[in-house]
């Protein structure tokens, strides 16, 4: 029984990695078509650094991730704490709310989110589809991410704390800021972490909101795939594949730490 | 989110203007072509995508409970538990259209497993497009979400009632049966619903995988607000699919409660 549990584990890690494996290997296979091994080569990585395109699609995506996940946080933060401190009519249906886009299918927000925009765009000239437009739809996602993780580490907090706070002379803001945030930073962190590789990653979203000129490095790939990949397409997987890894990594040591 | 959701509600009972634009008076005529009552007769096609896209997503749950739970005990049971659980969480981490870009090349004509099958001196299979490339790229997709709701329920399952079972002389899969499987349940159904939503709405996978000829629910969507531009039907179609989604969540907040919704996140 341990025998057999041991090889199923090793087989499906194997599945896990093949298709990672698969790219990375190709990327530095000479042969332009096929996967015959024809030797070994940079020369794909290099043609890829040449392209100022990729370039400008990389840095796309790190400004939507970077401000949609500073916006998120923000807000998911204010959002999660308002739910825990006061009460409210509507609460239980706004925190049922919350975990709705974290389970309906992408498709469904990216579709809403599309036409939200054309209405807008119709109604008042503003919102014609760009980074702006996708920065607004990962929020709308990120934010509940953040909110919940948030929540969880709230929900582990003494309220004592906080009234302890009050007692002392403390105003809303100031208990805010100097008793509830520092205990909830751990959480908030994670919730940043989390939202900004959930906007690395998304195609969905950024699929129905992006316009021309705002294409993302996801939406490259798969305008690239549909056409018939090239081989730089492997190399610039590969380099992805590596960063995100080093990134979660790098985000695990992170939260070790505290 | 709410408010892009109320605007989607509008558009599902307009009409099709010309240049794709929405146009009144207000109409169930969307809802009812989905359901298949339009006025040349029924007709069943829309209802029986939705029917092919759940059945895909209950097939795929379950393969996906096969392979996940017993690697979930094994996991919870093994020495080097963080690490196999980090193994198993960072290909989710690594860009998903990469993740299905790689099936392709595997699937692809000239691909890895025709490659291989070659050096064996056999036949090349046609795996792409294929239904079989959608299912098992889907599999992979969404394999992780079902692992660690069922991993955190395994590391808390009380073993005595095991041992218990046993000693009261119970076979070994009699005492898994009514001692184990029972305590795991909630996280196996939190998982069954983050692989089976997500499973249901795929457009992508199929897409890419399937290259036109895989056609789920998800598609009819991408197509309606892409080339076809009938975004009233489209909203109509999105909308039956959040309804199927918004049911099941809301009957399993009912039974779970907030602590069950926590464990989708």
């Amino acid at each position: 029984m341990r025998l057999l549990l041991r090889i199923h584990t090793l087989l499906v890690l194997l599945f896990l990695y093949l298709p990672i494996a698969v790219i990375v290997v190709l990327s530095f296979n000479q042969s332009r078509f096929g996967v015959q091994w024809r030797g070994f080569t940079t020369a794909w990585y290099e043609k890829l650094f040449n392209n100022p395109r990729i370039a400008l699609y990389a840095e796309n995506t790190l400004v939507v991730a970077v401000v949609s996940t500073l916006i998120a946080t923000v807000l998911g933060t204010l959002l999660a704490v308002g739910l825990y401190r006061y009460r409210f009519r509507g609460k239980g249906l706004l925190r049922f709310l919350l975990y709705v886009p974290v389970v309906i299918p992408d498709i469904v927000m990216g579709v809403a989110l599309l036409l939200f925009f054309a209405w807008v765009r119709e109604a008042t000239g503003f919102f014609r589809l760009s980074l702006f437009t996708i920065i607004l739809g990962h929020v709308t996602f990120q934010l509940a991410y953040v909110a919940l993780v948030v929540k969880s580490r709230l929900a582990s907090l003494d309220p004592a704390l906080e009234e302890a706070a009050a007692d002392l002379g403390a105003g809303g803001f100031a208990t805010f800021r100097y008793v509830t945030l520092p205990l909830i930073w751990p959480g908030v962190l994670a919730g940043a972490l989390l939202a900004f590789s959930l906007s690395l990653d998304d195609f969905v979203i950024t699929f129905f909101t992006a316009g021309p000129g705002s294409t993302t490095l996801p939406l490259y790939i798969f305008g690239s795939v549909k056409r018939g990949v090239t081989p730089e397409i492997h190399a610039l997987s590969s380099i992805l594949i590596a960063a995100s890894m080093a990134g979660v990594l790098l985000g695990r040591a992170l939260l070790r730490r505290r | 989110m709410v408010v892009p959701a109320l605007f989607m509600l509008v558009a599902s009972f307009l009409q099709r203007g010309p240049h794709g634009t929405l146009v009144g008076p207000p109409t169930l005529a969307n809802y009812l072509r989905f359901f298949g009552l339009t006025e040349a007769g029924f007709d069943p096609l829309y209802l029986l995508i939705l029917a092919r896209s759940v059945f895909f997503a209950l097939v795929v749950t379950l393969i996906t409970l096969l392979l996940g739970y017993p690697l979930a005990f094994a996991i919870a049971q093994s020495r080097h538990k963080e690490a196999l659980l980090l193994l198993v969480v960072l290909p989710f981490w690594t860009n998903f259209l990469i993740r299905i870009y790689a099936w392709i090349v595997i699937f692809q004509k000239k691909g890895v497993v025709n490659a291989f099958l070659g050096m064996l001196g056999l036949d090349p299979l046609t795996l792409y497009p294929s239904w079989f490339a959608v299912y098992t790229a889907t599999v992979y997709t969404y394999l992780p979400f079902l692992v660690l709701p069922v991993f955190t329920a395994v590391e808390r399952v009380d073993w005595t009632l095991h041992e218990a079972a046993q000693d009261l002389g119970a076979g070994r899969f009699r005492s898994f049966l009514h001692a184990v499987w029972p305590q795991t349940l909630p996280g196996v159904v939190a998982g069954v619903l983050l692989v089976f939503i997500p499973a249901l709405g795929t457009f992508v996978i199929s897409d890419l995988l399937g290259a036109g000829r895989v056609i789920l629910i998800g598609n009819v969507i991408q197509q309606q607000f892409g080339v076809v531009r009938d975004w009233a039907f489209g909203s109509a179609a999105a909308y039956v699919l959040m309804g199927l989604v918004l049911l099941g969540l809301w009957l399993y907040a009912r039974r779970a409660g907030e602590e069950g919704l926590d464990r989708l996140v």
